[in-house]
């Protein structure tokens, strides 16, 4: 099986090569292509950290983890509109992000550039507002239930996303708007390929990269990254062993929610455009990278997310755009079917 | 077993005490009918307070008819899966896609915006079901190796992809030997001779129905009612029928030897298979059965509407239907109908007229345009203006309530109503023999 996904893969390699010198594909192309899948992969990664975490830990399938990351990311953005925009409109119209057009983001210039402080403020809050969210939803709806089997959790999940989606769309309304002005990029060509790096997309290449350095640093550094991986394989000899389960389930929390929140913010920040149902759309992204990292795997998942994200972009070489993502799931039920285990397995949490 | 059999436990044969009439009250179909009449009375009562004639008191009705209907084909179709088998199907709508698209493609007219291959419709109803069938049998065969959550991951990843497929414009029009066809992309793709049209007119065309409807309908007319109206109803009932086949199809499949293997692979496949069952066969099979019959449940529901796209089948409508077989109880069809019911009416419908009812009662004054400005009234002391609010997006407050429901569901009565029920494993009656003597094979009297 393996040699079969090696020989799929150096054939991949080899038409990509193929084109490249008859120059179907420039290599500038190609690197616009790589260049976005590996910043759409940054987000999914770390978006799936805390899907992966949650689910080997909880053993369930959060299919509201999409919409912690669409409240973490208006959370965020309200902060950044408040702080950007005071003075310049009613706070009122600030907080629900221009719901009314009464207010655009050209005129608070919400940019990394425009308003640096405002964008660093909203990471903060988009992260402490999907933790608190993830807190009092576990305590509302999961801890009643831990007794429960994952099919339960993940039913109760599904109505968890239904409340959040929607309260989201009654409090910011369901139109898609613009939020972030996008800065002029840096380009300029190097060996003959044409290069371009938006400050955004930068700022979440940086920002992601320096969160999964930092979680990789708390799981191996604290008692936390053991007590997790005890509870994952043995949630009872963990307990019985003095570890306090629930401790651990909130810091799974903490963690996982925090990067989904930030991801969220990092991820409309790239794209300019903010939709109730953003997170939600990349959910089904998210379980490919965190199924094909191997459930559990904060490295997997990473991983997972790169691959997807490159996938995703690269695979325009040969589909239509239309089924790019159908690409990617496609990927994930082969690799569900062939490896069920992830490409990483036996590696659970950090 | 025999229909009438069948008929005789569905109308109340088991409990074999008391009157005729004891017996008729505490039946399933008693429950089923008496619940239909208690919601069609609540819709009557807020019709009237809503100031609807006749006629929107009838189309009212006909409407949560239908929907009862089209959720009852899709919520008994998932029983099937969730409820007999164990599983977990979170790609219905996919299914249901590909059996409408495919109908729609079979019997859609050559010369359409969208072009068919322009066959009679019974064909494109075959022929949309064996897609379905098909779909399923591919997505089945990842279901014989996966753990629950992950054919749940797998069966919602299948249903987006089947509505990217048909959303692309890749798909929109391509020709197979000679023949042009197409899927319409994201314009989407309709049909002139819908089941609705088609049914009808079949029904009409038989001289004794005919002459009947034509009665009714006159006399519809002189009350008030318009013809159309009276074709809505036609239509809800003939789907009543296909709810009451559909019933009766899966109550005799968990009857049968093979329904009890599916009962057991539910609660322990390995011993299951240890018994010497196949049991990734009964998967595959159960799977397959079921995607047909969400096939066709989708025909009669969107296609019957003589026109769907793409986003007619989101995954919010797995959704629904999943909640209603939750209300319901898994593992029952009675349930199963029930739940369809009173999703349709209670959470579907329901806050709708009841947010009507508020703003035309309550005089709330004009809405503010976003949430800012509602909670700016509150703070004035404005109770009315948020509320004006709220009602003004009861779509999205609909869909909270649907969570919430569910989250109080999974908490306190995962098995849902009717889900507690002991299914008897047994093709004849289990109750207490009448006479002494059955009791004939040294076996304990019960």
């Amino acid at each position: 099986m393996v040699l079969l996904g090696l020989i799929v893969g150096l054939v991949v390699l080899f038409d990509l090569g193929n084109k490249l010198m008859t120059g179907q594909v420039t290599a500038s192309t190609l690197f616009v292509l790589v260049w976005r899948g590996i910043v759409n992969g940054l987000v999914i990664g770390l978006a799936g950290v805390g899907l992966s975490m949650t689910y080997s830990i909880l053993n369930f399938a959060n299919f509201a983890h999409g919409d912690y990351i669409s409240s973490g990311a208006f959370a965020g953005w309200a902060a950044t509109w408040v702080v950007a925009g005071l003075g310049v409109a009613d706070i009122g119209s600030l907080i629900v992000l221009g719901a009314g057009g009464d207010v655009y983001s050209s005129q608070l210039q919400t940019s990394v550039v425009g308003a640096p402080l405002a964008i660093v403020i909203g990471i903060v809050v988009a992260g402490a507002g999907a933790i608190a969210l993830s807190l009092v939803v576990d305590r509302l709806v999961y801890k009643p239930m831990r007794n429960q089997d994952g099919i339960a959790l993940l039913i109760a999940s599904i109505g968890v996303a239904f409340i959040l989606r929607y309260l989201l769309v009654f409090v910011f309304g369901s139109a898609p708007r613009s939020v972030a002005e996008t800065p002029p990029a840096v380009k300029g060509t190097l060996a003959g390929v044409q290069y371009s790096f938006g400050y955004h997309e930068l700022t979440l290449v940086v920002c992601a990269i320096a969160l999964m350095v930092g979680v990789h640093l708390l799981l191996q550094r604290t008692k936390l990254g053991k007590a997790m991986r005890a509870m994952s394989d043995n949630k009872d000899l963990a307990r019985v062993t003095g570890i306090p389960t629930e401790q651990v389930i909130r810091w799974t929390w903490v963690i996982g929610a925090g990067l989904a929140g930030v991801a969220g913010y990092l991820l409309i920040l790239e794209s300019g455009t903010i939709a109730y149902n953003r997170g939600w759309i990349l959910l089904l992204l998210i379980f490919a990278a965190v199924i094909l990292g191997g459930i559990g795997s904060i490295y997997g998942a990473i991983l997972g997310g790169l691959v997807i994200g490159l996938a995703d972009t690269v695979s325009l070489v040969w589909l239509p755009s239309e089924f790019t993502q159908a690409a990617a799931f496609g990927l994930m039920i082969l690799i569900l079917l062939f490896k069920p285990n992830g490409l990483f397995a036996g590696r659970t949490t950090a | 077993m025999s229909v009438r059999e069948y008929l005789d436990r569905f109308l109340g044969d088991e409990s074999e005490t008391g009157t005729p009439i004891q017996r008729i009250v505490g039946s399933d179909a008693a429950l089923v009918v008496g619940l239909l009449l208690a919601v069609y009375v609540v819709f009557i009562a807020i019709g009237t307070v809503l100031g609807y004639g006749i006629n929107g008191q009838v189309n009212a009705l006909a409407r949560l008819t239908f929907l009862t209907a089209v959720y009852a084909l899709a919520v008994l179709a998932l029983n099937l899966h969730w409820g007999y088998t164990g599983l977990f199907n979170i790609g219905v709508a996919g299914f249901m896609a590909v059996g409408t698209y495919t109908m729609m493609m079979v019997s859609a007219a050559p010369d359409a915006r969208v072009p068919g291959l322009g066959l009679p419709l019974w064909v494109g109803i075959l022929a949309g079901m064996a897609a379905a069938a098909f779909i399923g049998l591919i997505a089945a065969l990842p279901a014989l190796r996966l753990r629950a959550d992950y054919l749940a991951i797998v069966t919602i990843a299948f249903s987006e992809i089947i509505r990217i497929s048909y959303l692309s414009s890749t798909l929109q029009s391509f020709t197979i030997a000679g023949t042009e066809l197409g899927t319409g992309g994201g314009g989407g793709i309709g049909i002139q001779n819908d089941p609705d049209t088609v049914i009808l007119e079949t029904l009409n065309a038989i001289p004794g129905i005919g002459s009947v409807i034509g009665g009714i309908t006159s006399v519809a007319q002189n009350a008030g009612v318009q013809p159309s109206v009276v074709n809505n109803w036609l239509y809800a009932i003939v789907l009543l029928v296909f709810v009451v086949a559909f019933y009766w199809l899966l109550a005799r499949i968990g009857n049968s030897p093979f329904g009890r293997v599916l009962k057991a692979i539910r609660e322990d496949e390995d011993v299951a298979r240890a018994l010497g069952k196949n049991t990734n066969l009964f998967k595959i099979k159960s799977f397959m059965v079921g995607c047909a019959l969400m096939g066709l449940a989708g025909i009669l529901w969107q296609g019957s509407l003589g026109f769907v796209n793409p986003n007619t089948f989101l995954p919010q409508v797995t959704f629904f239907i999943w909640i209603a077989l939750i209300i319901g109880g898994a593992g029952s069809n009675t349930g199963s109908v029930v739940g369809a019911a009173l999703f349709a009416a209670v959470l579907f419908e329901g806050p709708r007229y009841v947010a009507n009812v508020a703003s035309q009662t309550l005089e709330l004054g004009s809405s503010p345009s976003t949430f800012a400005g509602a909670v700016g009234a509150l703070f004035d002391l404005e109770v009315a203006t948020f509320f004006a609010y709220a009602l003004n997006n009861i779509a999205s407050l609909r869909l909270i309530l649907v969570g919430l429901v569910l989250i109080w569901l999974m908490q306190n009565r995962p098995e849902g109503l009717l889900g507690h029920r002991k299914e008897t494993a047994s093709s004849i009656p289990l109750g207490r023999p009448t006479r002494d003597s059955a009791v004939t094979d040294g076996g304990e009297e019960q």
